[in-house]
């Protein structure tokens, strides 16, 4: 899960990391400036919108403050502003912080090398992409994590950015590295990393939390995810599926990640649009499917609904019944479902589901198809 | 003398199995599973289990007790997300492979230590979050449905569970049976991926054609095109990449399958298996179509 940028930088201060002096404002309250002094702050001061996604530069979401009388108009301006629909539920009110450099800090789980990378440019401020696309001006270095980063690691990064073996800037990658191993993050990333004097401060923090590491820590009290979801993506969590709302007119249900991916594809290949994601998983109960259609049918209103289902630990007749369930208690034509089900006591799901006037399909390119047809 | 039945670089030719997490409700119902399918399960470990039996098999508190005793030669471990690290370390240490780890929601950095660890033993680590693999005629190590496979030409590496399961079910409609079906595992990080998978099955003679099923996330597809193209890949392979649909920045299930940074699109893999000859199935059944025109069937 992605972190608000204040999050991930108490988590950057947790582990010894110097950050700017500053506070957060919730969405509805105003700023002056006796609390901007009372927070240990003076102006000019940097008013920051606390957004889930990038962009937020060029949206006009980052002011800086000189003035007293600037003050309240800047803070309505940033809670007014959306990036992708999304507005922000806070800003982050910090001291402007004066420098002479910027470098670029990451550290991340890296899939293809299976390591933990770290890359390092002393052009920061520049996306890394575009870094990564300049000759020399980004260092990447592997890590393997079952040994842990050593001074060596240290010292050549430190040289690379500064050219110098520079001990607070050594110590500071080593907390960034801390950082990432024992909090779960499969990126933290320091851009930029503003330098004064020997000095460091990250100005930015991009972080992601590992959401497998759920049982090591309470992602859900530290973080303020649970904010930016929809009512059918808290049920999602509450019953275990997984679901994002797309938009189109079909919605789906299927088992398994790859299939469903599949699922929709297939009805887009035939030409109609899905509106949603929903993998109800593996072994799903009649009540897990149930609560799936229930979140489809409130929160996407579909004109057709497409159920594609291959058994494996999942079993036909708990399908079949949780369908049955949800049309009964959420009063749902039969005409809008198309039903593939096969694999695992398909005998008994069909019965169910034939008895009550559906149609059962096996082959999911006719599914899909006769799903796709008239929308 | 070899019988021929494993596949050099990733399995032998007499794998005796381990089972870690018997006990558990998924352990014990896939014991019995694999059994009847007719995989060479000799023993397994579950911590204070010891000396019970599950489906006749002889239950061990350690892995260290249960290879002495009965020489397993490889595991699959079932057991939950915040013991899985352990049970892996367990293994490597008593050198098994492959390390089958079917558990879902490990943290990546766990994964991490495991596959970097397995590593430097020369260890194969399969998944996690994986079903596993089954070779027809020979083991299943893994959760797969069993009456989808029957032995044959085709190998199947593929990042999902059922999406793998309608695949092979599609080819055996056609009369057309697999030499391997792997399942990768939809984890964030992973031990085997498709460059691996190929490099295994590159000498493998039972192989003929090798099917990639794909997905969004990561660049796994890429850089196995990559290799297929540089290394002069001796075999046919068919791509199929799932989530075209998907949107940026979403999970779409699996820990790995999300798009960020406009990279791990369905475009950039599909675009990349088509520059290396790679042929691409547009639909799941397609992929049947495919294989059948390649064997000349």
């Amino acid at each position: 899960m992605f972190l608000l940028e204040y999050e991930g930088k108490e988590i950057f201060r947790k582990y010894g990391i110097p950050i700017p002096k500053g506070f957060v404002i919730e969405k509805g309250k105003s700023l002056s400036l006796d609390l901007v002094r009372e927070a240990g702050l003076e102006l000019p001061i940097v008013l920051k919108g606390q957004y889930l996604m990038g962009g937020r530069g060029k949206a006009g979401a980052v002011k800086i403050v000189r003035s007293e009388s600037e003050l309240d108009q800047a803070v309505k301006n940033i809670f007014s502003l959306s990036i992708k629909g999304s507005y922000p539920e806070y800003i982050l009110v910090e001291e402007f912080v004066e420098h002479e450099k910027e470098l670029y800090l990451s550290a991340l789980v890296s899939k293809p090398d299976r390591a933990v990378t770290i890359l390092a440019s002393p052009y920061g401020g520049v996306d890394v992409e575009e870094l990564a696309r300049r000759e020399g001006a980004l260092l990447k270095l592997d890590v393997d994590p079952s040994i842990g980063v050593s001074n060596h690691h240290l010292r050549l990064i430190s040289k690379f950015l500064v050219g110098k073996f520079d001990k607070p800037l050594m110590e500071l990658i080593r907390s960034l590295y801390n950082a990432v191993i024992n909090d779960d993050l499969l990126l933290a990333e320091i851009n930029p990393l503003a330098m004064l004097d020997g000095e460091y401060k990250a100005l930015d923090s991009k972080v992601i939390v590992d959401d497998n590491s759920i049982f090591r820590r309470d992602l859900e009290k530290f973080y303020e995810y649970k904010k930016f979801l929809t009512w059918g993506e808290k049920m999602a969590r509450e019953y275990g599926f997984s679901y994002v709302p797309l938009g189109g007119d079909i919605g789906i249900i299927g088992n398994g990640a790859g299939l469903t991916m599949a699922t929709l594809d297939l009805v887009a290949y035939y030409g109609a649009k899905p509106a949603n994601f929903l993998d109800v998983g593996g072994g799903a109960s009649a009540e897990r499917i149930e609560k799936a259609l229930e979140v489809l049918v409130k929160e996407i209103k579909p004109k057709k609904i497409f159920i594609n289902i291959f058994a494996g630990i999942t079993r036909c007749d708990e399908v079949a019944k949780g369908i049955v369930a949800a049309v009964d208690n959420l009063n749902l034509p039969k005409e809008m479902f198309v039903i593939r089900l096969t694999g695992t006591l398909e005998d008994v799901g069909k019965k169910i589901l034939e008895e009550r006037g559906f149609k059962v399909y096996i082959d999911m390119d006719e599914a899909a198809m006769e799903v796709a047809k008239n929308v | 003398m070899s019988s021929g039945r494993g596949i050099k670089g990733f399995v032998g030719d007499e794998l005796k199995l381990l089972v870690q997490g018997i006990t558990g409700r998924q352990g014990s119902f896939h014991t019995e599973q694999m059994l009847k399918y007719g995989t060479e399960i000799v023993a397994g470990v579950t911590p204070g289990k010891g000396g019970m039996e599950v489906h006749g098999v002889p239950v061990y508190d350690t892995v260290y007790e249960a290879v002495k005793e009965t020489g397993a030669n490889a595991s699959i471990i079932f057991v939950p997300a915040p013991y899985a690290y352990d049970a892996a370390l367990e293994a490597i240490e008593a050198r098994l492979s492959p390390i089958v780890i079917i558990t879902e929601g490990i943290p990546a950095h766990d994964t991490l230590k495991i596959v970097n660890i397995a590593r430097k033993y020369n260890i194969r680590i399969v998944g996690p979050n994986t079903p596993g693999f089954i070779i027809p005629g020979y083991t299943k190590v893994g959760i797969m449905p069993n009456q989808y496979f029957k032995p044959g030409p085709v190998s199947i590496v593929s990042r999902s569970g059922t999406l793998t399961y309608e695949i092979s079910w599609s080819i055996l409609k056609q009369g057309i049976g697999q030499r391997l079906v792997l399942g990768c595992g939809g984890d964030y990080v992973i031990g085997t991926n498709f460059i691996d998978a190929l490099e295994f099955l590159r000498d493998d003679k039972q192989t003929e054609v090798i099917v990639v099923v794909g997905e969004i996330g990561g660049d796994d597809e890429e850089r196995m095109a990559r290799y297929y193209m540089e290394t002069n890949y001796p075999k046919p392979v068919i791509g199929y990449v799932a989530g075209k649909t998907a949107p940026e920045g979403k999970r779409m299930g699996h820990a790995g399958a999300i798009i960020s940074g406009g990279t791990g699109t369905a475009e950039s893999k599909i675009k990349s298996f088509k520059e290396a000859g790679i042929e691409v199935a547009y639909r799941p059944s397609e992929v049947a179509e495919i294989v059948r025109r390649l064997l000349r069937r």
